[in-house]
């Protein structure tokens, strides 16, 4: 049993917001050059994400940002009817995806440009960008 | 090897105030429905409630997710003396079962005698299917916040979908745990929803986070419900028939840690409840095996997460918990372990799982709606959810 839903669509930057800290700054720093990139272990290499002030596995407190390629795979994902915002209907698909050169990080993000009953688990996307409050920049998908 | 603490506490009385359509409750403030549920549980136990000396709580002694239960005043408002062990469980609804855990911990270390463990929620100002969406976004939820995953329900649909893809479970498994439960609630006084419902009427529910309907959520209510415990040789001087904690277990992974507030967890435990770990202390604590359970109270948050809870507390193999549930397994009527026989938080009321401890104590004191012939154990679990996760073993005295 299918469910037609149409198009996935964007969710409006102007509602939305976010914050930082010292660990998580560089991430969107970046963004803010539409360049994507993940916590990456100076010591040990061990990627993780969200940025925390520790390596889970090293313990090092030393952290690189490597500009990634900005490709991913769908990990998973949910199809939403009600706009987040307003409660009005609105279509919109929220995607986890393991990122391409950053091993075990993951984003979780959005899915635009497809409709939403043809989002498959697995499918390569690529990111896009969508200005949000205070002139950051977020990193959404679409389809590659 | 079994816990040094087997049988050796005792849930010996249990009270809970009606419950309420969400935000029905006003004007009742949240300590007056507190103050209810606890002195209900210390006149269905016998005592008195300035006899209670102790406080266990679980979901960081939060009532809900605004509300907080705070001992100094709950000891103004009811005049208990003298209180000698207070504190809580970390986290949420994840440590629902492992409360009477930390009851027996104090009790069994001669810190309190009897224990007053509680959990009321009101949805007037803030409603919990929203929460996270209405929070201004931390830097750590900046990370998950803006996807427009706003509620546990939009967050559990990712895992719901994982474990479809992975094994191949369809929605026909989630409706037959939303249809089970109603069936359960249709005789269940005070229960919210009580209308036998149809696969049809299942498969017409609007979706809210595709692979759930909204069908697949739990009820918004409001009410409280609290439990005494006390040691299991003193409860024979009691009124009710005592219900022995047989086992408790909370904590979990780091592979589930945050779970769907972090979405990092590695397969097999991205399409599961973080459940196993405990599952597996439960069953070497106890020396208890799945089979010996007569009923499960396991935390329906939401439909797909009963399902993975099967699976890791070992009712079926991994993956196969969409075929178990279809077979009737989890049925009141012939099923092999009857689950959530009180209609759980789909269908009763959702009490961020303490409702789930009141049926296991009316199952194991012969006297449930729809009592499971000659019930000795009982499972009962807290919610799939950020760490702890936790899980009990009740038996009959
Ligand atoms: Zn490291």
């Amino acid at each position: 049993m299918s469910i037609e839903y149409g198009e996935a669509q964007l969710l409006p930057g102007e509602k939305i917001a976010i914050t930082t800290d010292t660990a998580t700054e560089p991430f969107w720093k970046k963004a803010k050059e539409r360049k994507l990139t993940a916590c990456r272990c100076a010591s040990c290499g061990h990627f993780r994400m969200p940025p925390t002030p520790y390596c889970p596995e090293c313990q090092s407190r030393e952290m690189s940002w490597p500009d990634l390629p900005g490709t991913a795979t769908v990990f998973s994902f949910a199809i939403c009817t009600r706009s987040p915002y307003s409660g009005e209907p609105l279509i919109y698909v929220p995607v986890v995806v393991d990122l391409d050169g950053a091993p075990g990080a993951r984003l979780v993000s959005n899915l635009i440009g497809i409709k939403a009953e043809d989002v498959e688990i697995g499918m390569k996307v690529t990111v896009d960008w969508n200005p949000i409050q205070d002139d950051w920049l977020l990193p959404i998908f679409r389809p590659v | 090897m079994v816990w040094v603490n087997q049988d050796k506490c005792a849930i010996v009385g249990v009270g809970a105030t009606d419950y309420y359509v969400r935000g029905h409750s006003h004007p009742r403030t949240i300590n007056d429905m507190v103050g209810e549920a606890i002195l209900k549980a210390c006149d269905d136990a016998g005592i008195s409630v300035k006899q209670i000396d102790g406080f266990a709580y679980y979901s960081g002694a939060q009532m809900g997710y605004g509300d907080k239960a705070d001992t100094a005043s709950l000891m103004e408002m009811l005049g208990i003396p003298e209180v000698t062990f207070s504190a809580a469980l970390t986290s949420g609804g994840g440590g629902a079962a492992g409360a009477v855990g930390l009851a027996t911990a104090a009790i069994m270390n001669g810190d309190a005698t009897h224990v007053v463990t509680v959990m009321a929620l009101q949805q007037y100002r803030q409603r919990l299917g929203t929460v996270f969406g209405a929070s201004a976004p931390s830097p750590e939820n900046s990370f998950l916040q803006p996807s427009g995953l706003v509620g546990p329900g939009h967050l559990m649909s990712v895992l719901a979908r994982r474990h479809m893809h992975l094994y191949g479970t369809t929605r026909d498994a989630f409706a037959e745990i939303v249809i089970s439960q109603r069936e359960n609630a249709a005789n269940r006084e005070g229960a919210m929803r009580r209308t036998p419902l149809t696969k049809e009427e299942y498969f017409a529910s609007p979706m809210l986070a595709d692979p759930l309907c909204r069908l697949d959520f739990c009820l918004e209510t409001d009410g409280a419900v609290a439990w005494v415990t006390t040691t299991t040789d003193r409860a024979k001087d009691l009124k009710q028939k005592p219900v022995l904690i047989h086992g408790a277990a909370h904590g979990g992974q780091r592979e589930w840690g945050r779970a769907f507030a972090w979405m990092g967890m590695p397969d097999p435990h991205f399409g599961s409840s973080g459940h196993k770990p405990i599952g597996d202390r439960l069953w070497e604590m106890s020396g208890r095996k799945p089979a010996d359970m007569d009923v499960a109270l396991i935390y329906d948050h939401f439909s797909a997460m009963v399902l993975m809870q099967l699976e890791d507390y070992g009712f079926c193999e991994k993956g196969e918990g969409g075929p178990f549930v279809e077979s009737g397994a989890i049925r009141y009527n012939g099923g092999s372990i009857p689950v959530n026989t009180h209609g759980g938080q789909l269908s009763e009321a959702y009490i961020i799982g303490a409702t789930h401890t009141r049926e296991a104590v009316e199952q194991l004191r012969g006297v449930a709606t729809n009592q499971v012939n000659d019930a000795e154990f009982a499972l009962v679990t807290g919610g799939p959810a950020s760490l702890p996760v936790s899980g009990c073993i009740l038996r009959r005295a």
